[in-house]
């Protein structure tokens, strides 16, 4: 397999709410944007395939994919939807382009949250109609409460461990110009905030957000064509599903997450992570997420102890989610992964590092991630 | 659109599993993919733990009623600790199920890749054409509360309309696809039915009527897709998968024209180019398209070229398209005969045409000797085509 390049990034939003926009009309932004940052291609004529990663649910549409094509130029050309993950999509680009089909793939992802009036229940839908449905939990994150629990049980991780993760982020998303929920805030602020689920608080748990994003990938040597050497390259990518039951998966470890990021390193033969990478853009739409996923990553066997001891800061060892993640970004739904996936690329070409992980995560009640290793060319 | 004439692998299909399509099947989602998907790993020679990835095909979430369908579905296709995604274009997507299953193998990321589609329609209230009231526009088109089977009567009549064609003509094929269906283990809606029959059935929305229209169903469909060294290892009868191709048209479907399916043309000229086809009609020995309406049989047949325009009904009559006619078409009985469990039916026409090249039919098998296969499907608004040639 070949390694392919990210010729070309946009983006819109980022913000609680868009009411000047219809999600197509953002998607048609986003793939502007990203059209001209690939050397102002023509998606009709120079996009050889597209793809659109959305949910029914979310869009309250039945068969959404009926409206992914115009906004990105895909009328009439070989045009798919992925129901998953912005990652798992480009996953999809990559065999594309690696099967022969395809030079050049545009993908978009894209999440219009505050049209969602009834989140909760959508997600609740999503459960298993038999075994967890039927219960009628009463709010949804109560997974996240025994998934967290057992995690911070295992590894010694304490609530004050949490609010450290949310301090770092909240903060280090002041520098990112997507981080609609950035802000000044302590570790004892988030203490201070009653519980939503134990041992989680509202200041826990990233909010969603309204955003679009396109990325246009290529072949190494169209990128080299088109970008000289300003694009990066997709050394390893993966992704992977522990197991859809919830009686079955393993609470307290993210065995998706280490599935995954082990298939992306033995494609982008990386045999020790933690040394290999400058810099990790990690799930965090919980806050104790960023820590169980950092251990199925192989970045830290002791995150509570890396945590405390600054490795993770944006000045530390291994900046983990130096421009804030998802707590100070919002969850953008689908676009989580892209969401995560621009910052490593802004890092990159601020010069800031040279090599990035990316691992996404498709929340609750999933146990499904997504992993890429991205790297200067 | 860039078509490689030199694809970088060889993709084989080595085993296929199919459970019965019913009305009310009393299995789970989960349950019906894996009896599928045990099915096509019994048939190919594999176990579970030999699968690298799976891909999941299924239609609207609605359907099933479980949002994040692909995840919920994934545990019931073996999709558990490995990469595992799920691929939707409407009801175009059992074909591109089998599309994404060929270039996970194709790119090398995958030796051996389980690809399964499932849809559970029945349980939908109170009837599973409601789910079709939320696929329209939701500024446009939703105020006016518009039904699927109107927009298809439309399209129907325009067909009919532009080329002349009668109800008597367009009947004709879903006497075949019900008679062909009565050699098929798993159909649902297997019949003797007569031109007269489904003119005298109950019209829905004129000009379509209760027998042009395929049923509701249930049901799973799974075919293993291995790499070349893999499928030369597990079996002496590989069939090759030798072109892919997929289209989307735009949103604006009452500004196309509807007496043509120009996104599936689009589908097959692509997939043509790449298995090196350049004259279908006299190529394609064995063909599987999209029925959900017996004009679809009609209008697909010359979108993909085996038809001149307004033409399939005059070769339909002259039995062109019969079991033993020069090109055989919806041998295994299509949607019509079958059953139309949307995802599960798409991937159904991919497993006919693979038992077809296989020789393993049965009695649906067709009598000329056959080497190129082709299945499609068509789904969205009326806007997407999924195309798949497979050799022996």
């Amino acid at each position: 397999m070949n390694q392919i390049a990210i010729i070309g990034t946009g983006w819109y939003g980022f913000k609680p709410s868009t009411p000047e926009v219809s999600f197509r009309e953002m998607v048609f932004e986003a793939s502007t944007r990203a059209y001209q940052d690939a050397g102002n291609i023509n998606p009709r004529n120079d996009v050889d395939s597209f793809i659109s990663c959305q949910e029914d649910f979310w869009e309250g549409i039945s068969i959404s994919d009926e409206f992914a094509p115009d906004q990105l130029g895909g009328a009439l050309r070989p045009t798919m939807t992925v129901t998953g993950d912005s990652l798992q999509g480009l996953a999809h680009a990559f065999m594309q382009i690696n099967s022969g089909i395809a030079d050049i793939v545009a993908i978009e992802a894209h999440s219009k949250a505050s049209d969602i009036l009834t989140y909760s229940e959508i997600v609740k839908l999503s459960m298993d109609p038999i075994y967890v449905r039927s219960i009628n939990p009463q709010n949804f994150h109560f997974i996240a409460g025994l998934d967290s629990v057992k995690f911070m049980e295992r590894k010694k991780i304490s609530r004050e461990d949490l609010a450290m993760v949310v301090e770092k982020n909240k903060n280090s998303g002041l520098s990112s110009p997507r981080a609609s929920y950035a802000s000044k805030i302590s570790a004892q602020d988030v203490l201070n905030k009653e519980f939503v689920v134990y041992p989680l608080t509202e200041l826990d748990i990233a909010p969603l957000v309204d955003g679009a994003i396109v990325i246009v990938v290529s072949t190494e040597e169209i990128a080299r064509k088109l970008k000289k050497d300003d694009y990066v390259i997709i050394k390893g990518i993966s992704y992977a599903t522990d197991s859809a039951n919830l009686e079955t998966s393993e609470l307290g470890k993210a065995n998706y997450m280490r599935i995954a990021s082990d298939l992306a390193y033995k494609m982008a033969n990386v045999t020790s992570p933690r040394r290999y990478f400058d810099a990790v853009f990690v799930d965090d739409r919980y806050s104790y997420k960023e820590l169980q996923h950092l251990e199925g990553l192989r970045i830290s066997d002791d995150p509570s102890k890396d945590l405390n001891e600054g490795n993770f800061s944006p000045q530390g060892e291994i900046p983990v989610n130096p421009l804030g993640g998802h707590l100070a970004k919002g969850v953008p739904l689908e676009a989580s992964g892209f969401s995560l996936l621009l910052d490593a690329i802004d890092y990159i070409k601020q010069g800031k590092i040279e090599k990035a992980l990316v691992g996404s995560w498709r929340g609750i009640p999933t146990f499904t991630g997504s992993v890429v290793v991205v790297e200067k060319p | 659109m860039k078509v490689n004439l030199y694809l970088n692998k060889r993709v084989a299909i080595i085993g296929a599993g199919l459970t019965l399509f019913r009305r009310r099947l009393l299995e789970t989602p989960q349950e019906i993919a894996w009896e599928a998907s045990s099915k096509a790993l019994e048939e190919a020679g594999l176990e579970l733990k030999d699968i690298d990835c799976v891909v999941i095909g299924s239609a609207p979430d609605a359907f099933d009623g479980v949002h994040l369908k692909g995840e919920y579905l994934s545990h019931g296709s073996g999709g558990i600790r490995k990469p595992v995604s799920r691929v939707f274009v409407g009801g175009a997507t059992g074909v591109m199920t089998a599309i994404a299953g060929w270039y996970h193998v194709a790119s090398g990321l995958c030796q051996k890749v389980l690809a399964v589609a499932e849809e559970k329609m029945s349980p939908a209230r109170p009837h599973p054409q409601s789910v079709f009231k939320y696929i329209w526009d939701p500024i446009l088109e939703k105020p006016l509360n518009p039904n699927l089977i109107w927009i298809f009567a439309m399209e129907m009549h325009r067909y009919m309309a532009k080329y002349g064609i009668k109800k008597e003509d367009i009947a004709l094929v879903s006497v075949k696809n019900k008679r062909n269906a009565l050699n098929n283990p798993y159909a649902q809606l297997g019949a003797n039915i007569t031109v007269d029959d489904v003119l005298n059935s109950e019209v829905l929305v004129w000009p379509v009527q209760l027998l042009d229209v395929s049923p509701v169903s249930d049901g799973g469909a799974a075919i293993v897709l291995a790499s070349e060294d893999v499928a030369r290892r597990y079996t002496d009868t590989p069939v090759w998968v030798e072109g892919v191709g997929w289209t989307l048209d735009n949103t604006e479907w009452p500004a196309r024209d509807l007496s043509y399916a120009r996104y599936v043309e689009f589908a097959a000229r692509m997939a043509y180019k790449i298995a090196g086809i350049e004259r279908p009609n006299k190529e394609i020995d064995v063909v599987e398209p999209y029925d959900p309406f017996d004009y679809k049989e009609l209008h697909h047949l010359e979108a993909l070229q085996l038809a001149k325009r307004g033409e399939a009904p005059t070769l339909l009559k002259e039995g062109v398209f019969d079991i033993d006619g020069d090109i055989p078409s919806s041998p295994s009985g299509g949607l019509l005969g079958v059953g139309n469990p949307i995802a599960a039916a798409g991937l159904m026409k991919v497993i006919s045409i693979y038992w077809q090249l296989k020789g393993t039919a049965g009695k649906m098998q067709v009598k000329k000797p056959v080497h190129t296969g082709l299945a499609q499907a068509w789904g969205d608004l009326m806007q997407a085509g999924t195309v798949i040639v497979l050799r022996n």
